[in-house]
């Protein structure tokens, strides 16, 4: 690894992956740092060492990441995976551990291509064993071929619930159920935006189609289900919900659970980088202009980690970035910029007619997020609850790093990464104001672990 | 303590990878070579994979992407280890983490 390279990459995604390529084709000199082991992201995870059958198992959408994963191995660019990056700062320093080593290295432009996280949506019992993210079992399918022994319940709303579950009816997995807890009321929200997300129909027909295989195998799927309670004493043992106005019991070991996904934030609010609060999106997303550049001079954002448009928009807008940090360091004019960029602009803006809609049917209830029970557990580390939040809001709190302070939620090992956004909807909430104004949590470096050893090994000459 | 139950995941039969021996909780147990610490815990189904440093309440993995944190454990003597960052190794040492997880001494 040099101490210096024109483009640092984080994240080997499809964004990260796709800007790479780019960047390195307009010679650029290229570092990729990733987290995993190989290079995909979460949705391409696994792709150069998958099964064969159980790619295709996985569908189309995620074989069509194997050319990109290829030609990202064709390019040339320094790869460091089973890199952790635990600081970025304004002056583009990135602290990282490769292979276990403290490195601290510069750019010209830092490109961060961090991806997506499931939203995580507090409810009666999240915390126990056998109750997991929707994510977590797509992981354990795709890169290690393990999936549920004896029924499953999914339980939730968002696209990833109906190819997960399609997915595991392909290889054979037993489903108890399916409850979408979807308000029928988005229905008729999602309406006026269907005209538009005809225009990428291809995905409305993908998702019918999964619902109709799914129908013709019999799996029983419960909408406009609410009121989900995980139960058991030191496990999950089962769940109850309301449907059609009456409490149902459901016996089970495992609940996966997706309510959407949200921008993985953390290091683009490290480094200080701003971010807007976005209602219909409901998350908060960095501030940035049509090339990526977020408010930090020099650092660009591409893919989910920006605003979810899915894998495909992640590889446009990583090529957008790529050819503006060309542009910026002199490599490409305006016009060789604008000319390259015009056909990702173009599917790009493609990709993204089915967001509006989706975003709307999939709209999570304000209930749902921002008025857990007293007793739900909101910060999973430090084991605050919705009643000790809202206790700090009536004592005259209003904003999530007074209630931070107060009741040390968002101080645990996840820091804050779990629980941000659910305290600043029950902050909301319960205030009775809108969500930025209850402003969001700040970010501090280390992002990730880092051992005091470790970060004196930085400096061998001071500390020995 | 969750011995006695059934197991929560299986393994589909299409993994003919390099095989490494690690020991999870005292047993020994084999996993496919480069699957991540977690997913060979989840797969031996000893449930439960540390329980909390504040009320001591137990936990298992929930997210499998390294944003969550719930599967800290100590792997080969050294604690707060993110079970779903971590890949298995031979010969590896597995255990579920108590609280807030000693350093070794």
């Amino acid at each position: 690894m040099k101490d210096h390279y024109s483009l640092l990459v984080i994240g080997a995604g499809p964004a990260g992956l796709a800007a790479a390529v780019v960047a390195a084709e307009q010679g650029l000199d290229v570092a990729l740092l990733d987290e995993q082991a190989a290079p995909g992201g979460q949705i391409y995870r696994a792709m150069e060492s998958i099964p064969a059958e159980r790619a295709e198992l996985l569908g189309a959408e995620y074989q069509r990441g194997r050319e990109l994963v290829s030609s990202f191995r064709d390019s040339g660019v320094d790869y460091f995976p089973n890199t952790q990056v635990w600081s970025l700062n304004h002056k583009l320093e990135t602290g990282l551990l490769h292979d276990k080593k403290p490195a601290m290295i510069t750019a010209d432009k830092v490109l961060l291509a961090s991806g997506a996280m499931e939203r995580p949506v507090p409810f009666p019992g999240w915390t126990l064993p056998g109750v997991m993210n929707a994510g977590a079992g797509q992981i354990l399918m795709k890169a290690h071929g393990i999936v549920p022994a004896d029924g499953v319940v999914l339980a939730g709303s968002g696209p990833l619930l109906l190819l997960l579950a399609w997915q595991y009816l392909h290889a054979g997995v037993k489903i108890k159920a399916i409850l979408d807890l979807t308000p029928m009321r988005n229905h008729l929200r999602a309406l006026p935006r269907l005209p538009r997300a005809l225009l990428a129909g291809h995905y409305l027909l993908k998702g019918m189609a999964y619902k109709r295989d799914l129908k013709r195998a019999g799996i029983s799927t419960l909408h406009n289900v609410s009121g989900l309670h995980a139960k058991g004493k030191e496990q999950l043992e089962s769940i109850s919900f309301t449907h059609r106005g009456r409490q149902q019991a459901l016996e089970t070991d495992l609940l996966l659970v997706h309510f959407g996904v949200i921008p993985r934030s953390h290091l683009s609010r490290a480094a200080g980088c701003a971010h807007n609060w976005d209602n219909s999106q409901q998350y908060w997303r960095p501030q940035q202009d049509d090339w990526g550049q977020s408010s930090i001079d020099g650092i660009l954002i591409a893919g989910d980690g920006a605003g979810i448009g899915g894998a495909r928009t992640a590889e446009h807008a990583g090529r957008l970035a790529a050819l503006q940090a060309a542009h910026d360091l002199g490599r490409i004019d305006q016009q060789e910029r604008d000319g390259l960029a015009r056909m990702d602009r173009k599917w790009m803006r493609e990709e993204l007619y089915i967001r509006p809609f989706l975003e709307a049917f999939f709209h999570i209830p304000g209930k749902l997020l921002g008025v857990p029970n007293d007793d739900t557990i909101v910060c999973r580390c430090e084991e605050v609850t919705a009643g000790e939040i809202r206790k700090a809001v009536a004592d005259g709190h209003r904003d999530s790093n007074q209630v931070k302070f107060l009741t040390r939620c968002g101080m645990g090992p996840c820091q804050g990464r779990q629980c941000a956004d659910a305290v600043a909807h029950v902050v909301a909430a319960a205030g009775g104001q809108t969500i930025d104004k209850g402003g969001q949590y700040r970010g501090r470096p280390p992002v990730t672990p880092l051992t005091l050893g470790q970060l004196a090994r930085l400096y061998p000459g001071e500390t020995e | 303590m969750q011995s006695a139950k059934k197991d929560m995941f299986k393994r589909l039969d299409d993994t003919p990878e390099k095989l490494v021996t690690v020991t999870i909780e005292g047993q020994p147990v084999v996993v496919p070579a480069g699957e991540t610490v977690a997913a060979a815990v989840l797969a031996s189904g000893i449930g439960y994979t540390r329980n909390t440093a504040v009320s001591g309440t137990l936990r298992a993995p929930f997210c499998l992407m390294g944003v969550c944190y719930e599967c800290l454990m100590v792997i080969d003597g050294q604690p707060n280890r993110r079970a779903c960052r971590h890949y298995v190794e031979e010969g590896m040492i597995i255990e579920r983490q108590h609280g807030p997880g000693d350093l070794p001494t």
